[in-house]
């Protein structure tokens, strides 16, 4: 592997390190952020309408932002990677269609379903889970297909197809524990129901999803399991396990809690999902570097000229910090339970 | 011409055609509403919380499009044309992400402010929000278009083994034809909203809905119309020129000029042929294109025989570029008038608010002629002079990019039918809520009791 790596003083070695750092951390903001409200989307299915109107407003003000995340992402792909966008795009032609027509439709359903004539309502709300459902499976089947570096037999599109079941259920997961934190009353209980039903799904997907791997990838395998990487890398699968059990445990004891009127700790489930994520994706980074398509190309293979490269960091530090500032300012005008959405 | 080369023209042509419509009204209308709330502030007079109370929702419908078609075009560089970033992803990389960085966030993330923060936050934070989305549409519209220009007229780089490498940025992005080209497209959104503005709240006036919100928005229109459609013109006409210097083939095609002369005419009307290479049913004003475009009816023009292999097709730009120069002459015409008859008798005839409101989408039609004009002026390039349309596409299979451009087709008519019915929906419900305004709607937001109040007394 310390072949494949360049020298990291030279401007052409350091600079692909630092904007994948930047695009990995794009893409798990997009996906902690995006798979909260795709999560809301899917359990719209399960809703009574008042309960939709709850739902939908407690990610208004913030789902396209969180999706301008995903454009952040993909933009650096393009961007600092060019080499590399046309092969994972062009391999991934199909779900990517697939996804885009699902957030087409998700985001779309959103204004439509308060807007249109009131009997067509019901038309957009399906719509919304719809779009939704199709873009979670859709990024799942993408994140197995790069897993698998693009191989085409049937055991790899089978993985693929797992994990797309698997972020589906991560994404409702989100939703559910975002809810919990976000609203109260009758759809507050519900809420916990959903993420103590997801959680377990998502604690099955995870463990088919390790047992899988080495079917599918021997390097993956090799990198996990050789002995010193092992002593260095016990730590994931340890804190996801720590994560789950606080998940659980806090998903068991809201409701005697809120029986009391007490509200504390509704944000645990919630902050414990995203540290799943955080440790699924951190394994899932280690699994791939210094690939950005596995086996086929590294990072500095598919980036782009130093002085292009340049000219981006140079106004990533200086604007991405203020991005997130007013990010947060807008999460703090929000905060609080939802209440409805009213535009003046 | 290969099929996969074919759809993906069409597939890059649909999703860019269906993205540009709403743009094209969300970066005029974000300054529009902070101009109705900019009166409200300043008189009080609630006839402009009325226009806002409409427009604001129009506005977060047509947002939301332009936001989920964007990012279907965000994808569609590395689906269709891994080539373009292969080979000048140096340049258009860096220019895309200071769009996101600058432009995208800002808008995304204050959009809730406005949208939903009016009760949250005081009412110079709202004020500021709303200024804050208008300026990011319009800085991303500036990115966009440096990049588009970019590809027209190429500036400011340098080949190396094939791939473009910045040497100038300011020369990429202040290319020679960007100033135009902004400008240009800036005036089209302006005017597309104005007739918008004006063709929606005719309808409303024609529906008997007097109120003062309606007849406010109308008269914003109109005045905006009146005003922008002439400097649309100018515009246009300085764009031409530039384009003449830069791009000759395109003005060759959009004259339907086949042969270099001197003193050439100005074709009004014909059916250019390509296979013949000459115009048949011909009406034509002699020395016209001379006198336009060199100021001298003397003056010598380029036909399509100078640029063997580099010319693009006739025909689609010819009448492209005719349909666009009508509707901005349809324009002008139609809000003088409007203008002229607000003067005399503070309000429009019955005719003309037919006429309005059938033009209520007319900005489209001038802003997709408009795009065809220019883009199809450019094949057979993509970058003008360094970049072939063909060698840049995808190798995806065919049946690939035929299963989801048919998707797309079909979403896209599903959603421009729903928009505009939705659209007119929203306005016909305005008034109905106007007529009894004060009881709150079922699913209405509650009004502030002081918005309240102020109604009574005018309403
Ligand atoms: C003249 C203006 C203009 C032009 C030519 C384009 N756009 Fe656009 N775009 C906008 C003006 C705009 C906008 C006004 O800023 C939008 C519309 C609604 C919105 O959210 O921002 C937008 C939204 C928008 C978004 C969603 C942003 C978000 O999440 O907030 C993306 C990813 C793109 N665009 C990408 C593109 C690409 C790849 C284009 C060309 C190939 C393109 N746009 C042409
Ligand atoms: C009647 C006067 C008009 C003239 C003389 C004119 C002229 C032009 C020219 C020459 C171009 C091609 C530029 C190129 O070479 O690439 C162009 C493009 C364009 N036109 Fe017009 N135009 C007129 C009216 C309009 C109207 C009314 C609209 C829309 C409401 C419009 C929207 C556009 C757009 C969106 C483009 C493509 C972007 C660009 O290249 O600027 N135009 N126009
Ligand atoms: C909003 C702005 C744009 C509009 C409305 C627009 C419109 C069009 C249209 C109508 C075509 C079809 C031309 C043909 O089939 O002959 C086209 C082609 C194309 N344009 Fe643009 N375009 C826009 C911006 C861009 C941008 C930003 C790029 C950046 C890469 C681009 C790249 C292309 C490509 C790759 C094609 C396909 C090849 C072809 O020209 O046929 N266009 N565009």
């Amino acid at each position: 592997m310390a072949d494949l790596i360049p020298d990291l003083g030279a401007a052409a070695g350091w600079l692909p390190l630092v904007f994948m750092i930047v695009m990995g951390l794009a893409i798990l903001a997009y996906v902690v952020l995006d798979g909260y409200d795709l999560g809301v989307g899917l359990l719209i299915a399960l809703a009574t309408d008042a309960e939709k109107d709850t739902m939908i407003a407690s990610i208004g003000p913030f789902w396209d932002a969180n999706e301008t995340w995903l454009v952040l992402g993909v933009g650096i792909l393009l961007v600092a990677f060019p080499y590399a966008h046309g092969m994972v795009l062009g391999a991934l032609y199909l779900p990517v269609a697939v996804m885009l027509i699902g957030l087409t439709l998700r985001g779309v359903a959103f204004d439509f379903r308060v807007k249109a004539q009131a009997h067509h309502k019901v038309l957009w709300n399906r719509a919304f889970v719809a779009g939704s459902l199709l873009a979670a499976l859709a990024q799942g089947y993408m994140l197995g297909r790069l897993v698998t570096g693009f191989d085409d037999d049937g055991w790899s599109r089978a993985f693929a197809a797992l994990i797309a079941v698997c972020l589906a259920s991560g994404y409702a997961m989100l939703g559910a524990t975002w809810l919990v934190l976000k609203t109260d009353g009758g759809l507050q209980r519900r809420a916990i129901a959903w993420a103590r039903r997801s959680v377990l799904l998502l604690a099955l997907g995870v463990a088919a999803v390790s047992a899988a791997t080495p079917l599918v990838s021997r390097e993956i395998f090799e990198k996990w399991f050789g002995l010193q990487n092992l002593i260095v890398l016990w730590p994931i699968p340890v804190m996801t396990g720590v994560f789950f059990f606080i998940a659980y445990r806090a998903l068991r004891r809201l409701p005697l809690r809120l029986d009391n009127d007490n509200n504390y700790g509704d944000w645990v489930p919630f902050a414990t999902t995203i540290g799943i994520f955080g440790m699924a994706f951190h394994g899932l980074a280690y699994s791939l570097f210094p690939y950005i398509v596995l086996n086929r190309m590294t990072i500095w293979e598919a980036a782009a000229a130093p002085e292009s490269l340049m000219f981006i960091l140079v106004g990533t530090l200086l604007v991405l910090p203020v991005n997130v500032g007013y990010t947060i300012y807008a999460y703090r005008v929000f905060r609080g339970k939802t209440r409805e959405l009213t535009y003046y | 011409m290969n099929d996969v080369l074919l759809l993906s023209r069409l597939q890059f042509a649909a999703n860019i055609s269906f993205h540009i419509l709403f743009p094209m009204i969300s970066i005029a209308l974000a300054w529009v509403l902070l101009f109705f709330k900019w009166r409200h502030n300043r008189t009080g007079d609630p006839r402009w919380m009325g226009a806002y109370r409409l427009w604001v929702k129009v506005f977060a419908l047509t947002f939301a499009l332009g936001v989920v078609s964007g990012i279907t075009m965000s994808f569609q560089f590395g689906t269709n044309w891994p080539g373009f970033m292969e080979t000048v992803g140096n340049i258009a990389g860096p220019l895309l992400a200071y769009e996101v960085l600058t432009a995208f966030f800002l808008e995304a993330t204050f959009l809730g402010i406005m949208l939903f923060g009016f009760n949250r936050v005081s009412n110079r934070m709202h004020t500021v929000a709303t200024l804050l989305v208008a300026i990011g549409t319009s800085l991303s519209a500036f990115w966009i278009l440096a990049l588009i220009s970019w590809m027209h007229t190429p500036a400011g780089f340098e080949m190396r083994d094939g791939v473009a490498h910045a040497v100038d940025w300011w020369a990429v992005i202040f290319n020679p034809s960007f100033p135009y080209r902004f400008v240009h497209t800036l005036l089209a959104s302006f005017l597309t909203v104005a007739f918008l503005l004006a063709g929606l709240s005719a309808f409303r006036i024609s529906r008997g809905d007097e109120t003062p919100a309606a007849r406010s928005a109308l008269r914003v229109g109109v005045i905006m119309a009146s005003v922008f459609a002439p400097l649309q013109i100018a515009a246009g006409d300085l764009h031409g020129l530039n384009t003449l210097e830069h791009q000759p083939a395109k003005v060759a095609a959009m004259e339907a000029l086949w042969e270099s002369r001197a003193g050439a005419p100005l074709v009004l009307f014909a059916l250019p042929d390509d296979e013949r290479r000459e115009n048949r049913f011909a009406l034509e004003v002699p020395y016209g294109a001379a006198l336009i475009l060199r100021h001298d009816p003397d003056g010598e023009l380029s036909g399509i025989d100078r640029f063997p292999d580099a010319a693009p097709p006739v025909a689609p730009v010819f009448w492209a570029f005719r349909i666009m120069v009508g509707t901005g002459l349809l324009m002008l015409a139609v809000a003088w008038a409007a203008a002229w008859q607000l003067r005399r008798r503070r309000s429009v005839s019955a005719t003309t608010r037919r006429l309005l409101t059938w033009m209520t989408f007319s900005g489209w039609v001038g802003v997709l002629t408009g795009w065809y004009t220019t883009e199809i002026g450019r094949q057979p390039f993509l970058v003008q002079g360094v970049l072939r349309t063909a060698d840049a596409v995808t190798t995806v299979p065919a049946g690939n990019v035929a299963v989801t451009l048919a998707g797309y087709l079909v979403l896209y008519a599903v959603l421009i039918i729903a928009y505009v019915s939705v659209v007119f929906h929203l306005a016909r419900q305005a008034s109905t809520a106007d007529a009894k305004r004060g009881e709150p709607k079922a699913h209405g937001p509650a009004v502030l009791p002081s918005q309240l109040a102020g109604e009574h007394a005018h309403g």
